[in-house]
C-alpha cells in the first residue's frame, strides 16, 4: 500500500505526572499503515519531554501560552507553517482549545486542518454547565453548582451533603469533607486555574472512562470504555483495562448523536453502589490513555487525522476486551545543547 | 446458575469480569465450580458432583456452595436475578 505523506502538528507533548495526550496521539499516528507522517511537536515548556523524544517527534516549536491570546498564537503558527507546511494540527490541551477553535477558519486558509468541536459544543459541555447538559440530553450527572467566591462554600449544606468535590475550571479537584476543606481547595485551585470553581456532589464508587471520536454528524467513529486500575495522587490513571460495558457504549453513542460532537473526547463517569453511572465530566479532546484504544484495535488518532483531512472514515465496531495499559516513567539523557536550542531559539 | 457469559477464567483460576474490569484469583475448587456452572449444571448437580469427587457430605457442600455463590453475586460474576 502506498502511504500518504502527511505533516501533523501535535500539542500536549508533556508525558509528565499529569500527562498531556500528545505522545500517545503521536504513537497512534506513527502506527498507521496508511500514513507516512512527519510529526511537529508544539510545546509550551522547554522541559516538555516530547521535545527530546526524537524517535517520535521530528521537530518541535514553542508556542506562546494560551493566556497570551489567539493573535499571538496565530502569529506563531504562521511562522511555523512557513517552515513546515502542516496538513493537520491536533490540539490536545483543554486550556488552548478555545484559541484553536476560534482560529479554525484562519488556519484552514493557511492549509491547516483540524477536527475540533464547535465553540457551542465546547462551551456547552463545560463543567459549570454540566447540570443543564445532563437535563437537556437526559444523561445522569451529579448535582453541581458554580461558585465565584470562597464565602460561598459556607452555604453549600443547603444543597449538598458532604463530602463534595471542588473542581477547577480546567484541571484539578479535591474532595472536601467540610466547609473549611472546601474553602482551602477553592483558594488553592482558583489561584492556579482561575474562576469559576465547580462544586459537585461526591459519588462514591468506581471510576470509568470512555475515549471516543465523533464525526460532527452524529456518528460515533470510535469508542473504547476503560476502568482505571491504578490512580495517582493527582487522580490520573496509571493503569487501566478495556471493558465490555454496553451501558457505557450506549451512553457514548447517545452523547455523540445528541450533540453531533466533532472530534476526540473523553467521558469521565462514576458507577455508584447501585450500578448507576453518573457523568462527571466531558473532556473535549483525546485523553492521555488513548493508546489503550489503539492497542485494542481502534486507532483514534489516525481516524481523527483522516476526519480532519475530510476523508470518509468508517466507524470502528469492535475492540479487544481485557487489554490493559500500564504507564511508566523513563529518564532520558539529554545534551545541554538541545535544551539551549529550544530555550533560546524556541525550536529544536 | 448463570455465570456471566463473557466471564474469562484461566487454568490458573485467574478470572476477569469484562464488564467491570475487575479481576480475581480463584482457588482450584472455586474455578472448578465456575466451570461446572459454565457447562450448564444446576446447583444440585454441582453439589452431587463435588460430593463424589471430594468425598464430603452433602450438607457441608451445599452450605459452602451457597457462600461461594454469594461471593460471586457480590462481584457481579453471576446474574443476580438467577434463582438456581
Amino acid at each position: 500500500m502506498k502511504r500518504t505523506k502527511i505533516t501533523v502538528g501535535v500539542t500536549g507533548i508533556n508525558p509528565i505526572d499529569s500527562p498531556g495526550p500528545g505522545i500517545p496521539v503521536i504513537r497512534g499516528i506513527r502506527d498507521s499503515v496508511e500514513m507516512e507522517s512527519r510529526i511537529i511537536g508544539l510545546s509550551y515548556e522547554s522541559l516538555d519531554p516530547g521535545i527530546y523524544m526524537h524517535e517520535l517527534v521530528d521537530k518541535t516549536y514553542q508556542l506562546p501560552y494560551p493566556s497570551a491570546g489567539a493573535d499571538r498564537l496565530l502569529d506563531r503558527l504562521e511562522y511555523i507553517q512557513s517552515k513546515e507546511h502542516l496538513d493537520v494540527i491536533i490540539p490536545n490541551l483543554d486550556a488552548e482549545l478555545y484559541s484553536f477553535i476560534k482560529l479554525e477558519p484562519q488556519l484552514k486558509q493557511m492549509g491547516i486542518h483540524m477536527c475540533l468541536p464547535t465553540l457551542f459544543q465546547f462551551e456547552e459541555r463545560h463543567k459549570f454547565h454540566l447540570d443543564e447538559f445532563g437535563k437537556k440530553y437526559d444523561i445522569p450527572v451529579p448535582k453541581s453548582k458554580t461558585i465565584y467566591a470562597p464565602e460561598e462554600v459556607y452555604g453549600l449544606e443547603k444543597d449538598f451533603m458532604y463530602p463534595v468535590v471542588i473542581k477547577g475550571k480546567f484541571y484539578d479537584a479535591g474532595i472536601a469533607h467540610n466547609p473549611e476543606q472546601a474553602r482551602t481547595y477553592f483558594n488553592k485551585i482558583s489561584a492556579k486555574w482561575g474562576l469559576p470553581i465547580i462544586v459537585q456532589q461526591f459519588v462514591m464508587g468506581n471510576e470509568y472512562n470512555v475515549v471516543g471520536l465523533g464525526d460532527g454528524k452524529g456518528n460515533t467513529i470510535a469508542a473504547v470504555p476503560m476502568r482505571k486500575q491504578f490512580i495517582t495522587d493527582k487522580g490520573k490513571a496509571w493503569a487501566g483495562i478495556s471493558i465490555d460495558e454496553k451501558i457505557l457504549l450506549d451512553m457514548t453513542r447517545k452523547f455523540v448523536k445528541a450533540t453531533k460532537w466533532k472530534g476526540g473526547f473523553e467521558l469521565e463517569l462514576m458507577k455508584d453502589a447501585n450500578g448507576k453511572y453518573f457523568l462527571l465530566e466531558i473532556n473535549p479532546r483525546i485523553p492521555a490513555w488513548v493508546y489503550l484504544a489503539v492497542g485494542c484495535g481502534q486507532n483514534i488518532p489516525e481516524a481523527l487525522v483522516k476526519l480532519a483531512m475530510g476523508k470518509k472514515v468508517e466507524p470502528y465496531t469492535d475492540y479487544a476486551i481485557g487489554k490493559m495499559f500500564v504507564r511508566y516513567s523513563y529518564d532520558m539523557i539529554v545534551d545541554i545543547s538541545e535544551f539551549e536550542k529550544i530555550t533560546t531559539l524556541g525550536e529544536l | 446458575m448463570k455465570i456471566n457469559k463473557n466471564l474469562a477464567i484461566s487454568e490458573n483460576g485467574f478470572c476477569l469480569n469484562p464488564v467491570t474490569g475487575e479481576s480475581f484469583s480463584i482457588n482450584p475448587i472455586g474455578a472448578e465450580i465456575i466451570q461446572l456452572f459454565k457447562a450448564g449444571m444446576t446447583s444440585e448437580k454441582v453439589v452431587k458432583e463435588l460430593c463424589t469427587s471430594y468425598n464430603i457430605d452433602e450438607a457441608t457442600m451445599e452450605r459452602d456452595l451457597y457462600d461461594f455463590v454469594n461471593v460471586l453475586k457480590h462481584h457481579q460474576l453471576i446474574q443476580a436475578d438467577e434463582k438456581n
